[in-house]
C-alpha cells in the first residue's frame, strides 16, 4: 500500500520484452489501488482519521478529564458510551465503503489481458502487466495500460480507437504504429523485439506524448499518434500489439483522475464552525462559573470549611476555581452534543436509502435504480447552485438520427400532429431489402416521392450515398456495417441506404452503390475533404454514363453562398426550412451539386495537382483550389439530424433553471455541436438577450472578450431597464441603441474591443486588473449565455484571469465550455468553488468526467452506459439525466430541509438541557453539581430525545414531492442557505437558553416552598432533579411535535415511545432492585415513583411547558401568517384546495412528462433567429486516407487505380496537423462569426477570420481599407490590394450598419492607445451576432434597419 | 417487502413500491392556521386562569408561622457562645415566643429552616456512603473514599455515618410549649413518620450481624462523626427503635436540599389529646431550643416554622400567581395575534403572494 516513492522521474526508459531491465526503475505496476485501508491498517488508520475530527478529539479530551477525581463532576460513562457509539458507527461505515472500493479495484485489476511472454501469448491479469510487456488487444477490448502501438492486423499498422472514456469524444480515432514495428507483424517477430523507448515521465496530458524509440541503432520519433491510452477501446481492428509504457497509476487516465478527496457538505463545515463557537461559549461559561466559584469560595466557602474542608490539593479559592472550571467544562459539554454526529450520519443514511429506493428514479430500460454512493452529501443536494454537465452520454444519447429533410423546397419528416397518436414507423423492408431495420422515419411522403422517382429526391439521396468518408463492411450479402467517423455522417448514409440508395463499398477510386435495387459504380475522382474552415466536403464522381458531377454538403452558411444565382427562390425556401430545423435544435446540412464538364474537370484537376504538390502553403493552396470548384452549385436541399437528447433533458433543464440553478455544459465536443445541443436542450434560447462566444487565442484577446461581454451585459441590462420606460420595444433595437451609444460616449479601449475589427484597432492597453464591482454584475438583468472554447478557457483559467472569467460567466444564465480537457473541467469546477462559495454539482458519464466529478461538491455519474469510471468516482449515480431534477428538487430539498430542522432542534434541545446547569451553578456555590442524575445525562441524548428528532430528520416533508417539482422556486431557500445558518443557529440557541431558564427557575421557585401532602418538603435535590428532567423531556417532546410537519406512524411511535421510555427507564433506575445491588450508584431510589405522584410536580411541569411553548407557538403562527415562505403557501393552498385538487401552477406545468408546454414555447420563438445547426463532428484527413487507399484491405487495393496524387502525403498531413495543432484549428475556431451561432453574416465573419490570423480565407474586403489605414495595423497585402467588391450575394441592408460600426471603431481606435497583440475579440462575435440580428430584423420588419442606420449615424455624429 | 426481491426481467432491480420506501406513508401534516392556533391560545389562557384561581384559593386556606431564632431574644447568648469553637460541647438553650393568633387547624407540621446552608455543593453531596447507611458490614468498617475527610477518625476508626453530610447534621432540638389557661403545656410532637417511605424502609438500614446484638454492639468499633455529641445509636433517647441509621431526623437531614435556603420537617403535632385534637388552638406558644447548631460560621440563619397543609402542600404562593400571570400573558398574546391576523393575514391573504 505504501509504495516507496521513487524520486520523481525525469525520463522513462522502457525496453521491450525485458522485465529485468525495466525492473531496475521500479515503475509502478498496473495494479490500481483506490482503497484506503487493508485489514491490518484499518483500525489504527481509521481511528487516526477519526480523531482528526475536532469533535472526536474533544470528546476524548473530556473523557480524560473525567478520569481526574477532583474534577470529575460526571461519571466517565456519560462520555464514553456516546463516544464509543460514534466511533464504531463511523468505523463500520468506512469499512463498508472501503470494502466496495476493494471490490471494484479487484474487478479492474483482475481483468484478463493477453501478454506476450517468451514468445507465446499468455493470459494475465491486468494487475500483473508490467511496463515493457507486449500485450495483444482484440477488437472492442479496453486498453489495459498506456501502450505504444507496435503493430496491428490492419494495413500500415493502423488501428482505430474510441476515446470516449478519456475525452468523451465518441468518434473514432486512428492510431498508427511506427513503420518499422508495424512490419514486425506476428507475435514471433514481436517476441524478439527489443527496442528501447525513452520518453517523458508520466503526466496527465492526453494529447501529447513525446519519446524516441531506439532499435537496431536507429532512432524513431514517437508521438501521441503512436499511443494507445488506457481507457480507450479498440474498434474496427481485429487485433493489435502494444508495448506497455505507463502502467497503473502512471497512466494518463489515472493521472487525470485527480485525487480522491473527502467531501464535506457546507452544513458539515457550518456545523464544525458552530461546534467551535459552542466550544468557545462553553469556555466562557466555564470561566464565568469559575470566577463565581472563586468569589463564592472566598466569601462563603471558606466559612463553610468546617462542614466541608477543601480537598487535599486545594489550598486556596483560586485553585478551587481552576478545578471548578474544568468540572464545568465536563458538565456543560453536552452543549456540543456528542450524538450530533452519529445522528447526522444516521439521517443521511436514511436519505440515501430513500434515494436508492425511489422508483421514479429507476430506469426500466437499463434496469438500474438510482444509487447514493456516498451517504454524506445528501443535504448538499438541496443547495446546489451550479451544475456542470458533460454533454455526450449525459445530455445526449450520442445517437444521431436522420430526422427531417428538405428536398427541392419540400420539407419532409414533419410529424403532422405532435399531440396526435404516435405515427407509424415506416417499414422499409418490402421496398428495400438492404434497409437498416433500426432506422426510424415516420413521414411516408418521402418514401412515396422516392418510389415515384422524383429526380430531385433521387439526386438528394444519391448525394448522401456518395458524398462521405464512411467505410462499409459487408460480412455477408445485405448485412452492411458502416464505419463512420462521425455519427451524424453515419446517420446520413444510413438514411440514404434506407431510401434505396445503398452505399455498398468503396475503393480508393470507386464507390459502389445500389440505387433503387440497381448496382451502380461511380468513379471517385476526388474528395474535397472537410475541415473546420471550409465547413463542407465535396466529392467529384463520374457516373457510369460518364458525366462528372460534384456533390457537396456543408454548413448552410458556407454552402448557400456558393450557389448558382438561379437558385435564389429555392434557396429562400430552403433557408426557411433550415431555420425551422435549427430552431428545433436539429443539426443541419445543406446539399448541393454541380455538373462539371470534362474540360472543367481537367483544368481543375491540373490546378489541384499543383496545389497538392506544393511544398509550402499546401494547405492554403489546396483550400483555394477547392474553393474554386465549389462554386456555382445547384441546391438540392437540406438535411436535419437529431442529436438525440436523453429523455426529458430540456424539461429538466427548464425546471432546474427555474429553481435558479445555473447549468454549465463542459464538453470535449466542438463548439458548433455544443452550441447546438445547448439550443436543443433549451439551455440557450432565442429569447436570450445575447449569447457571447469567447474564442480568443491569447491571454489578451480572451481578456478583452470577457471584458467586452461584461460591459455589454451591463449596457444591455441598463438599456433594457431604461428601454422599458421609454416604451422601446424589441430587444434588438435596444441593443442596437445601447451599442451605438456606448460607442459614442465612451472613450478608451473598451469600445474598440467591442467591435473587434482586429487589424484596424490599436492594441489594448495593459489590462486594468480589477473586474467590475460585483454589485454591478449582480444587477444585471436579462438572460445571457456564454460559449467559451477550450483554448480560450485555458487562458481564462490562468491565475490573473480567473476573477475576470468568473464574473463574466456567472452573470450568464448558461455557460457552455467546449473542447475542454478533463483537467480543465475540474479546473472550472474548482474555480467556481473558489470564487463563488456556491455548491457545485458535476454530472457526467465518462472517464473524462471523473476529475470534474471528484472536484465538485457533488459528483453524479450516469450509469448504464459503457464505462463505469464516472460512476465509480461519483457520489450519486443514476441512468438518466432527467432524474437529476428529482434528485435535487425532491430528495435534495427534503434532505436539506430535514437536516436543517434536525440541527435547529438538536442544538435547541441540548442548550435547553445543559444551560440548566449553568443557572444551578449560582445556587450551588458554583461547585459543578449537576441538576440531573448522571443516568439522565447519559441517556438524554442517546435515548430520550434521539428517536423523535431522528424520525423528523428522516421522514419530514413540508410539501409533497410533486409540489416541489411543480414549484421549483421551493428550492431557493437551500441555495440561499436560509433554513440553517448562523442566524437560525442563534435563534435556536436563544430559544434553548430561554427554555433552560424557565426549566430551572419555575421548579426552583415552586419547589423551594412546596411540600408533599404528608408535610415532607419537596425542596430536596432529588425531587428537583426529577421534576426538572421530566419537565425538560416533556418540553422538548412538545417542541419536536411542533417542529414535525409530517406525522407518519413512525413519528408517532418515536415521540410517544420516547416519552414512555423516559418514564419507564426512570422508574426502573429508581427501583429498589438496582439500589440493592449498587447503593452508591442508584441513590435516587423511589424518587420517581413518589415525585411523579405529587400534583405540585405536575402543575410545575405544566406551567413550565406552557411558558416555554406558548411564545414559540405565537411566533411561528405570526411568521406563517405574515411572512409565509413559499412552502407554507403551497401547503396552505393544498389545505384549502384539498377537495378540488387544482394547484395553481406557478412553475413549469408538469415535470418532464409534459413536454408540450416547452416545445410550444419553442415554436413561438421560432423564426426569431437563425442558426445553422451544422453537423460534422469529425476531423479532416479521412478523405485523404480513403483516396490513398491506406486503410483498405490489400484485396480491395488491387483495384486502386487512383494514382494521380502523392499517396504518401496523407499521413504526413495528418501528422503535421497533430504537431502544429494550433494554426489550422485556430483559424477554424477562432473565427466565431461563421460559427453556428453567429450564422449568416458573411461580411463580418470574414473580416473577423482575417483577424483570427487565417489569411487563407480569401474574403476580407469589407474590413475596408479605410479601417486598415487609419489604424496602421497590419493587414494582409491581399486584403489591401483587393478592392472591396460586393462579391457575395449579400443584401446591402445588413451590410451597411456593419460598415458603419466598423468605421466608428476605427475612429475610436485611432484615438485610443491600446497595445496590439490581440487577434480576435468578443467584439467580432457580437458583431456577427449583431449582423445576423440585423438581418433577422430586416426580414421581419423593413423599417427597422433604416432606423438602425440612423441610429448608427447619430452615434457617429456624436463621436 | 422482502419477498418480491428476485423477480426476473427488466424490472428485477426496481425498488419496491411500498409506501415506506417511496416516502408516501400516510401522514398528518398539521399547519399553524388561525383556526387552530387562536382558539388554542384562548383555551390555554382560560385553563391557566382557572388553575391559578383554584390554587390561590387553596393556598389561602393554609396558615404558616415562621420565626427566625438565630439571635432572637435569649438565643442571642447561645449564638454568641457558639461562635467559639471551644464551647462546642457546652449545652445552651434558649426560648422563643410564638403567638398564634389564628388556630392552626388540622395537622400541624414543625419545620426547622436553614438559610445559606449549602447542602447542594457537589463535594458535600458526594460525601456520604449509601452503602454504609444501608447497613452493609464492609462499608460500615471501611466507608467509601467519598466520605473523605470524614471517613475515619484520628484513631483510624471508621466513622458511622461517614461523610460531610452526616457530620453536619442539624442538632438543635425544639420543645414546643403551649401557654394556655392551664399553664405551660408541652405540645406533643411525633418525631417519626416524617420521612419518605422508601427512605425509611429501603434506603436506610441498621447493620445486622447477629440476632441478639444491640444497636450499640452493631456499631462497635465505629466512631461518631466529629461534630456529633452522641453516637448514631443514641440519637433518639425516647424511642429506641428510632436510632441508628434509621433515625428519622438523620434520614431527613441526609436528604440533601436542592437550594441553600431550605426547611426540613422536624416533627408533626401529635393530635391524640386535648387541646390539640383539632390542631393548635389560638394562644401563646414558646419553643425551648437547645441551641447546638452553629450557623455564624457561614452567616446562616435558623428558623422554626409551624404550618398547616392542604392536598397541595404548604403555603406556596408562587404557583398560583405564576399561573395567573401566565394566563394573562397568554390572553394578551391571543388578543394580539387575533388583531394581527384579522388585519393582515385573514383568509390566507399573504398566501396569495
Amino acid at each position: 500500500m505504501f509504495r516507496k516513492k521513487p524520486p520523481p522521474e525525469e525520463e522513462r526508459r522502457v525496453r521491450a520484452n525485458d522485465r529485468e531491465y525495466n525492473e531496475k526503475f521500479q515503475y509502478a505496476s498496473n495494479c490500481i489501488m483506490t482503497s484506503k485501508y487493508n485489514i491490518i491498517t484499518f483500525l489504527p488508520v481509521n481511528l487516526f482519521e477519526q480523531f482528526q475530527e475536532v469533535a472526536n478529539t474533544y470528546f476524548l479530551f473530556l473523557l480524560i478529564l473525567q478520569l481526574i477525581p477532583q474534577i470529575s463532576s460526571l461519571s466517565w460513562f456519560t462520555t464514553i458510551v456516546p463516544l464509543a457509539l460514534v466511533l464504531s458507527i463511523t468505523a463500520v461505515k468506512d469499512a463498508t465503503d472501503d470494502y466496495f472500493r476493494h471490490k471494484s479495484d479487484n474487478q479492474v485489476n483482475n481483468r484478463q489481458s493477453q501478454v506476450l511472454i517468451n514468445g507465446s501469448i499468455q493470459s494475465e491479469k491486468w494487475m500483473n502487466v508490467r511496463v515493457g510487456d507486449i500485450i495483444k488487444l482484440e477488437n472492442n477490448q479496453f486498453v489495459a495500460a498506456d501502450l505504444l502501438l507496435l503493430s496491428s492486423t490492419e494495413p500500415h499498422g493502423l488501428c482505430y480507437i474510441e476515446t470516449a472514456e478519456l475525452d468523451g469524444e465518441t468518434n473514432m480515432k486512428v492510431r498508427q504504429s511506427v513503420s518499422v514495428t508495424s512490419e514486425l507483424g506476428n507475435q514471433n517477430n514481436l517476441a524478439s523485439f527489443d527496442g528501447e523507448v525513452v520518453c517523458e515521465p508520466p503526466n496527465n496530458k492526453l494529447d501529447r506524448f513525446c519519446g524516441t524509440l531506439y532499435w537496431r541503432d536507429k532512432k524513431y520519433t514517437l508521438t501521441n499518434q503512436n499511443m494507445l491510452l488506457r481507457g480507450c477501446v479498440l474498434r474496427n481492428t481485429e487485433a493489435c500489439y502494444g508495448l506497455v509504457i505507463f502502467a497503473g497509476p502512471d497512466t494518463k487516465l489515472m493521472q487525470n483522475s485527480g485525487r480522491t478527496k473527502f467531501k464535506r457538505t457546507s452544513i458539515d463545515r457550518l456545523m464544525n464552525t458552530l461546534v467551535l463557537w459552542i466550544f468557545g461559549f462553553l469556555v466562557c461559561m466555564g470561566v464565568i462559573l469559575a470566577v463565581g466559584n472563586a468569589v463564592w469560595e472566598r466569601e462563603v466557602g471558606s466559612l463553610f470549611q468546617s462542614y466541608l474542608p477543601w480537598d487535599p490539593p486545594v489550598d486556596n479559592f483560586l485553585f478551587s476555581a481552576f478545578l471548578s472550571f474544568w468540572s464545568y467544562v465536563i458538565i456543560l459539554n453536552t452543549v456540543v452534543p456528542i450524538s450530533l454526529y452519529v445522528s447526522v450520519e444516521v439521517i443521511r443514511l436514511g436519505h440515501s436509502y430513500f434515494i436508492n429506493w425511489d422508483q421514479q428514479m429507476f430506469c426500466s430500460q437499463c434496469n438500474t435504480a438510482a444509487e447514493a454512493r456516498t451517504t454524506t452529501l445528501n443535504e448538499e443536494l438541496g443547495q446546489v447552485e451550479y451544475i456542470f454537465s458533460d454533454k455526450t452520454g449525459t445530455l445526449t444519447q450520442n445517437i444521431m438520427s436522420f430526422n427531417k429533410c428538405s428536398i427541392n423546397g419540400q420539407t419532409y419528416g414533419e410529424v403532422a400532429d405532435p399531440l396526435g397518436p404516435q405515427p407509424k414507423r415506416l417499414d422499409f423492408t418490402p421496398f428495400n431489402p438492404l434497409a437498416d431495420p433500426d432506422f426510424c422515419f415516420y413521414d411516408d411522403t418521402l418514401l412515396e416521392s422516392v418510389k415515384v422517382g422524383d429526380s430531385h429526391t433521387h439526386e438528394f439521396f444519391r448525394l448522401l450515398s456518395l458524398c462521405h468518408t464512411v467505410m462499409s463492411e459487408e460480412k455477408s450479402e445485405g448485412e452492411l456495417v458502416y464505419k463512420a467517423q462521425s455519427p451524424d455522417e453515419g446517420a446520413l448514409v444510413t438514411a440514404a441506404r434506407n431510401f434505396g440508395f445503398v452505399f455498398r463499398s468503396r475503393t480508393p477510386g470507386t464507390i459502389t452503390t445500389t440505387e433503387m435495387g440497381r448496382p451502380v459504380t461511380y468513379t471517385l475522382l476526388a474528395i474535397l475533404d472537410f475541415n473546420n474552415i471550409r465547413k463542407r466536403m465535396s466529392v467529384i464522381v463520374r457516373n457510369p454514363e460518364g458525366r462528372i458531377r460534384l456533390y457537396c454538403k456543408g454548413a448552410d452558411t458556407v454552402l448557400l453562398e456558393r450557389l448558382n444565382p438561379s437558385n435564389q427562390e429555392l434557396m429562400n425556401i430552403t433557408s426557411d426550412h433550415l431555420n425551422e430545423y435549427a430552431a428545433d435544435g436539429l443539426r443541419t446540412l445543406a446539399l448541393a451539386y454541380r455538373d462539371l464538364s470534362e474540360d472543367n474537370w481537367e483544368s481543375w484537376s491540373e490546378s489541384h495537382r499543383c496545389a497538392d504538390k506544393a511544398t509550402n502553403c499546401r494547405e492554403d493552396r489546396l483550400a483555394a483550389a477547392y474553393e474554386e470548384i465549389e462554386q456555382d452549385m445547384m441546391l438540392l436541399g437540406a438535411t436535419a439530424i437529431e442529436d438525440k437528447l436523453q429523455e426529458g433533458v430540456p424539461e429538466t433543464i427548464a425546471v432546474l433553471s427555474l429553481a435558479n440553478i445555473k447549468i454549465w455544459v463542459l464538453t470535449g465536443d466542438k463548439q458548433e455541436t455544443a452550441v447546438n445541443i445547448g439550443y436543443s436542450c433549451k439551455m440557450l434560447t432565442d429569447d436570450m438577450t445575447e449569447v457571447f462566444i469567447i474564442s480568443g487565442h491569447t491571454v489578451q484577446s480572451v481578456r478583452q472578450e470577457l471584458r467586452g461581454a461584461r460591459e455589454r451585459m451591463i449596457e444591455l441590462s441598463k438599456a433594457r431597464d431604461g428601454g422599458k420606460q421609454e416604451g422601446m420595444e424589441g430587444w434588438g433595437e435596444a441593443c442596437f441603441t445601447s451599442y451605438g451609444l456606448r460607442e459614442g460616449q465612451e472613450g478608451g479601449d473598451a469600445g474598440g474591443k467591442q467591435l473587434g475589427c482586429p487589424p484596424s484597432s490599436p492594441p489594448p492597453p495593459p489590462p486594468p486588473p480589477t473586474p467590475p464591482p460585483s454589485y454591478l454584475m449582480d444587477s444585471i438583468s436579462g438572460e445571457f449565455a456564454l460559449v467559451i472554447n477550450g483554448h480560450s478557457l485555458a487562458h481564462a483559467l490562468e491565475a490573473d484571469m480567473e476573477a475576470e472569467f468568473v464574473s463574466t460567466a456567472c452573470a450568464c444564465k448558461a455557460v457552455i465550455c467546449c473542447r475542454v480537457t478533463p483537467l480543465q473541467k475540474a479546473q472550472v469546477v474548482e474555480l467556481i468553488k473558489k470564487h463563488k462559495k456556491a455548491v457545485t454539482l458535476a454530472i457526467g458519464d465518462g472517464a473524462n468526467d471523473v476529475s470534474m466529478i471528484k472536484s465538485a461538491h457533488i459528483g453524479v455519474g450516469i450509469s448504464g452506459q459503457e464505462g463505469i469510471q464516472a460512476v465509480l468516482a461519483s457520489d450519486y449515480s443514476f441512468s438518466q439525466f432527467r432524474f437529476l431534477q428529482r434528485l435535487l428538487l425532491v430528495h435534495g430539498r427534503w434532505s436539506y430541509l430535514r437536516m436543517c430542522r434536525f440541527l435547529c432542534y438538536f442544538f435547541y434541545k441540548n442548550f435547553a438541557f445543559t444551560m440548566v446547569h449553568f443557572w444551578f451553578g449560582f445556587f450551588c456555590g458554583f461547585s459543578a453539581q449537576t441538576v440531573y442524575d448522571q443516568y439522565f445525562i447519559t441517556l438524554y441524548n442517546i435515548v430520550y430525545t434521539s428517536l423523535p428528532v431522528l424520525a423528523m430528520g428522516i421522514f419530514d416533508q413540508d410539501v409533497p414531492d410533486q409540489r416541489s417539482l411543480e414549484y421549483p422556486k421551493l428550492y431557493e431557500p437551500g441555495q440561499l442557505n436560509l433554513l440553517f445558518n448562523k442566524r437560525e443557529f442563534f435563534i435556536c440557541i436563544a430559544q434553548g437558553i430561554y427554555t433552560s431558564v424557565v426549566l430551572f427557575f419555575v421548579p426552583c421557585a415552586v419547589l423551594s416552598d412546596a411540600t408533599q401532602s404528608t408535610g415532607v418538603p419537596l425542596a430536596d435535590y432529588q425531587t428537583f432533579a426529577v421534576t426538572t428532567a421530566t419537565a425538560l423531556v416533556i418540553v422538548v417532546s412538545v417542541q419536536i411535535a411542533l417542529d414535525t410537519g409530517f406525522w407518519t406512524v413512525i413519528n408517532h411511535i418515536c415521540v410517544w415511545g420516547s416519552l414512555g421510555c423516559f418514564f419507564a427507564i426512570m422508574i426502573a433506575l429508581h427501583s429498589q432492585t438496582l439500589f440493592r445491588i449498587f447503593p452508591n450508584q442508584f441513590s435516587f431510589i423511589g424518587r420517581a415513583q413518589i415525585t411523579l405522584l405529587q400534583p405540585v410536580v405536575w402543575l410545575t411541569i405544566a406551567l413550565a411547558t406552557a411558558i416555554c411553548i406558548v411564545p414559540v407557538l405565537a411566533f411561528r403562527f405570526l411568521k406563517v401568517d405574515l411572512k409565509p415562505q413559499l412552502s407554507d403557501t403551497v401547503r396552505y393552498t393544498q389545505l384549502v384546495h384539498q377537495k378540488k385538487r387544482k394547484p395553481v401552477s406557478r412553475g413549469v406545468e408538469r415535470g418532464w412528462r409534459g413536454t408540450n408546454s416547452v416545445s410550444e414555447g419553442r415554436l413561438g420563438a421560432r423564426g426569431g433567429s437563425r442558426r445553422s445547426g451544422y453537423a460534422f463532428a469529425h476531423q479532416e484527413g479521412f478523405g485523404e486516407l480513403i483516396t490513398s487507399g491506406k486503410n483498405m484491405r490489400l484485396s480491395s487495393l488491387a483495384l486502386a487505380t487512383f494514382a494521380s496524387r502523392h499517396s504518401s502525403s496523407w499521413i504526413d498531413t495528418l501528422r503535421r496537423k497533430k504537431h502544429t495543432h494550433t494554426p489550422p484549428s485556430a483559424s477554424g475556431e477562432s473565427s466565431p462569426a461563421p460559427s453556428s451561432v453567429s450564422g449568416s453574416a458573411p461580411p463580418l465573419s470574414n473580416s473577423s477570420s482575417v483577424l483570427g490570423g487565417s489569411q487563407d480565407t480569401p474574403i476580407e474586403e469589407e474590413t475596408g481599407t479605410a479601417t486598415a489605414q487609419k489604424s496602421q495595423t497590419v493587414l494582409t497585402p491581399s486584403a489591401q490590394t483587393r478592392p472591396a467588391p460586393a462579391s457575395d450575394s449579400e443584401d446591402p441592408v445588413s451590410q451597411t450598419p456593419c460598415v458603419g460600426v466598423l468605421t466608428a471603431t476605427a475612429v475610436r481606435a485611432h484615438g485610443g492607445d491600446s497595445p496590439g497583440g490581440w487577434t480576435i475579440t468578443l467584439g467580432t462575435v457580437q458583431e456577427a451576432l449583431f449582423g445576423w440580428r440585423a438581418r433577422a430584423v430586416t426580414s421581419n420588419n423593413q423599417a427597422s434597419p433604416a432606423k438602425d442606420i440612423n441610429q448608427m449615424e447619430a452615434n457617429l455624429g456624436h463621436e | 417487502m422482502g419477498k418480491v426481491k428476485e423477480k426476473p426481467g427488466p424490472l428485477a432491480r426496481r425498488p419496491d413500491n411500498s409506501a415506506f420506501k417511496q416516502q408516501r406513508l400516510p401522514a398528518w401534516s398539521p399547519m399553524l392556521t388561525a383556526n387552530t392556533v387562536l382558539p388554542f391560545f384562548y383555551l390555554m389562557a382560560l385553563i391557566c386562569l382557572l388553575l391559578g384561581v383554584w390554587l390561590l384559593l387553596t393556598v389561602q386556606s393554609t396558615h404558616e408561622i415562621k420565626k427566625d431564632y438565630t439571635d432572637l431574644g435569649t438565643c442571642q447568648l447561645c449564638h454568641e457562645m457558639r461562635k467559639d469553637v471551644s464551647n462546642a460541647n457546652k449545652p445552651c438553650s434558649c426560648r422563643v415566643d410564638i403567638p398564634v393568633e389564628k388556630a392552626l387547624k388540622g395537622d400541624v407540621f414543625i419545620y426547622y429552616g436553614l438559610r445559606n446552608f449549602h447542602q447542594n455543593l457537589r463535594r458535600y453531596m458526594d460525601s456520604r456512603d449509601d452503602g454504609q447507611m444501608l447497613g452493609r458490614q464492609n462499608k460500615l468498617k471501611d466507608p467509601s473514599t467519598y466520605c473523605m475527610p470524614f471517613r475515619k477518625d484520628k484513631d483510624g476508626r471508621p466513622i458511622a455515618p461517614c461523610g460531610a453530610v452526616a457530620n453536619s447534621m442539624f442538632n438543635d432540638t425544639f420543645i414546643l410549649k403551649y401557654h394556655g389557661r392551664s399553664g405551660p403545656e408541652v405540645v406533643p410532637l411525633l418525631r417519626t413518620g416524617i420521612t419518605w417511605y422508601t427512605d425509611k424502609n429501603v434506603k436506610y438500614r441498621n447493620p445486622k450481624t447477629q440476632e441478639n446484638f444491640t444497636l450499640a454492639q452493631e456499631f462497635n468499633g465505629t466512631a461518631k462523626p466529629p461534630f456529633w455529641g452522641k453516637p448514631v445509636y443514641e440519637l433518639d433517647e425516647h424511642n429506641p427503635i428510632n436510632n441508628g441509621f434509621i433515625n428519622e431526623a438523620l434520614i431527613v437531614w441526609m436528604r440533601e436540599a436542592a437550594f441553600p435556603n431550605f426547611k426540613k420537617l422536624y416533627g408533626v403535632l401529635h393530635r391524640a389529646q386535648k387541646p390539640f385534637i383539632n390542631g393548635l388552638p389560638v394562644g401563646n406558644y414558646s419553643v425551648e431550643i437547645s441551641y447546638n447548631f452553629p450557623v455564624q460560621y457561614f452567616r446562616g440563619r435558623k428558623e422554626v416554622v409551624l404550618t398547616t397543609l392542604t392536598w397541595f402542600g404548604g403555603q406556596n404562593h408562587f404557583l398560583p400567581i405564576a399561573y395567573l400571570v401566565t394566563s394573562s400573558l397568554i390572553f394578551l398574546m391571543a388578543v394580539g395575534l387575533t388583531v394581527v391576523w384579522w388585519k393582515y393575514g385573514k383568509g390566507g391573504k399573504n398566501m396569495k403572494a
